[in-house]
């Protein structure tokens, strides 16, 4: 990889241009009727560039970056999945993108349609009964679900219930997005075996838990197998159970969260359902209610019919349609049958290389997971080369580096999930490195420890970007 | 093996407690700045603040993690250190030498409820 951070004004030469425009034969006039105040004293600084010149510049910054269309991604927890380029295709056409948000509803019929039928596949898929497309991005929609929560007690004239219980496992935005809206956090401990402790969680429910928020499979990837019974305890005490969407990828087309007796849940559509990654977004986190909830979902709603005790407004307009479009032509591309082998293509790479790896990393626990799993880092920790390191290894070998240091259960989690998209050569050529790297660790480990070596950027000094950032130039 | 100082006490969640007279000085032992990695904050109360026992008074960032501070002991902050606001890597170099801060106990029997050096070393392990 060549190394390029040039900016586009490095690259400009006095009166050099993309185009040569032809007289146009008005001669030049000045815009003498605007005030002074609002007339340029001196010309734009742009930058002086043929069209080559731009051409280059951004092909070789891209070409800095790494993503899902470079190579293997298996960050654990974010289902880096591939994204056809057909979603791209269906997002791009004309009478999609040039609607507008105010325009008279019986002119947008159409998008009204793919409301409707994206919504509907989505309760078809999680077992819930109405969905909420209007939050812009994930967090938001854990908001909006835990808003949502919050309106039922109340609705109920319930206002004592200020709790929400979170396994110790969960993602951070669990306790986050429950702080944020208001409730008292209460941790609950995972068992030796990684699931939910039930007999910790039972002294935790009384007439003041509002709900219990929960990933299932957890964030080590295991299923929670004693979901039923929680359910059946959060509820008996009058709380909600909340799904977070996260780890949805492996249960597609085999078990659904409403039939697990979850109440409100998020979907991240760009994990499961292939829409545009990070980058702050466009995002999308569309919200389940079971039937309990039914009438309480946020207004506008122009697909699910009246809205009889809305929790009120989360957002300006619908949602982010590019993005619901993009999830839709997804689900319709790859057809009812497709869709059910999801889960278990995605659950089988990761056992897949869970077990190629389990000799040399450490698995803290060893049972079939789901989509995605935990090592504790090397098993031979002699050296001292740690998850960091490792991490840092692939990159060298062109792949993207798992997710480190999460979950916090262990001190060197290293976290891996393939996805349903990577063929069998992929997993071996990913689980081949990984061996080499843990020979590496035990023959050259400062070699490993200095890594990366090949990559445009080494390793910066994060310490120092944290304790001292520069954020001026 | 993380470094053990005779003497102190230890609390389940990996703070020590040092007692000079009625004054508690509270850090972080160096199990914990061990698993945190590098820090790179520490998030302290202020001067009067009270703090409880079991509960949180602060908390140290790491470029790994956020990790909260619970006090070992109640009472009011008499000192917090300063010094760990441009230099949080001092609890890096010897986490028993550079104590957060420094709590007149209010109830020095919640001393008895805490560990022994190797008690904490026993659920280290």
């Amino acid at each position: 990889m060549k190394y390029y951070d040039k900016l586009i004004f490095e690259l400009s030469q006095n009166g050099r241009c993309g185009c040569s425009l032809p007289d146009n034969g008005f001669g030049e006039t000045s815009c003498t009727e605007l005030p002074t105040a609002l007339q340029r004293a001196q010309a734009p600084e742009l930058p002086q560039v043929s069209e080559p010149d731009v051409v280059r510049h951004y092909t070789n910054l891209s070409s800095m970056n790494f993503g899902v269309d470079t190579g293997f991604y298996p960050l654990g927890s974010c289902t880096m999945k591939y994204n056809p380029k057909i979603n791209e295709e269906i997002a791009a056409l004309p009478g999609f993108t040039s609607v507008h948000p105010l325009q008279p509803l019986s002119t947008v019929m159409g998008c009204v349609q793919v409301y409707k039928e994206l919504s509907d596949y989505l309760c078809s898929i999680t077992g819930m009964s109405a969905f909420t497309l209007n939050p812009f991005a994930g967090a938001h929609g854990e908001l909006t679900g835990l808003m949502l929560m919050k309106h039922y007690h109340l609705l109920h004239g319930d206002v004592s219930r200020r709790k929400v219980i979170v396994p110790d496992s969960a993602h951070g935005t669990n306790p986050a997005s429950a702080a944020v809206c208001g409730f008292e956090v209460v941790q609950v401990k995972s068992r030796p075996d990684g699931r939910v402790d039930v007999e910790d969680l039972k002294p935790l429910l009384d007439e003041t838990v509002a709900g219990m928020m929960m990933t299932n499979p957890n964030t080590l990837g295991l299923f929670e197998t004693g979901i039923r019974e929680i359910a059946q305890l959060v509820h008996d005490c009058g709380g909600l159970l909340y799904y977070d969407g996260a780890n949805l990828n492996p249960l597609i087309g085999v078990v659904r969260p409403g039939d697990m007796g979850f109440d409100i849940l998020h979907l991240n559509l760009h994990k499961s359902f292939s829409t545009p990654h990070g980058g702050g977004g466009p995002g999308a986190g569309p919200v389940g209610i079971s039937e309990k909830l039914k009438g309480s979902l946020p207004q506008p709603d122009f697909y699910c019919g009246e809205q009889e005790f809305s929790m009120g407004r989360i957002s300006g307009f619908q949602g982010n349609f590019g993005v619901i479009l993009r999830a839709l032509a997804y689900i319709l591309m790859l057809g009812r049958e497709n869709v059910k082998l999801l889960g278990s293509y995605a659950t089988l790479s990761a056992n897949y290389i869970k077990v190629c790896l389990k000799d040399c990393y450490e698995l803290p626990i060893d049972s079939v997971c789901k989509h995605e799993f935990v090592f504790d880092g090397l098993k031979d920790k002699s050296n001292e080369v740690t998850t960091l390191d490792v991490a840092k290894r692939l990159l060298d070998y062109g792949f993207h580096a798992p997710t480190i240091y999460f979950p916090l259960l262990f001190h060197q989690s290293l976290m891996i999930e393939p996805t349903e998209t990577e063929s069998r050569q992929t997993l071996d050529e990913f689980i081949k490195v990984m061996r080499t790297i843990a020979e590496e660790a035990a023959t050259s480990p400062d070699m490993v420890k200095s890594a990366p070596h090949n990559t445009p950027v080494r390793r910066p000094d994060e310490t120092q970007a944290a304790r001292h950032p520069i954020l001026k130039a | 093996m993380a470094k053990l100082i005779e003497g102190l006490k230890y609390s389940e969640s990996h703070e020590w407690v040092k007692v000079e007279g009625e004054i508690a000085l509270i850090g972080i032992t160096d199990y914990a700045q061990h698993a945190l990695g590098n820090i790179t904050y520490v998030d302290m109360p202020s001067e009067d603040d009270e703090v409880f026992a079991g509960e949180e008074f602060g908390a140290v960032e790491s470029t790994k993690i956020a990790s909260d501070l619970f006090s070992p002991v109640s009472g009011v902050v008499t000192e917090v250190n300063s010094a760990l606001e441009d230099a949080p890597e001092l609890i890096n170099e010897d986490a028993y030498a550079n104590w957060i801060i420094k709590v007149k106990m209010s109830d020095p029997s919640e001393l008895e409820t805490l560990l022994d050096p190797a008690a904490y070393e026993a659920i280290c392990k």
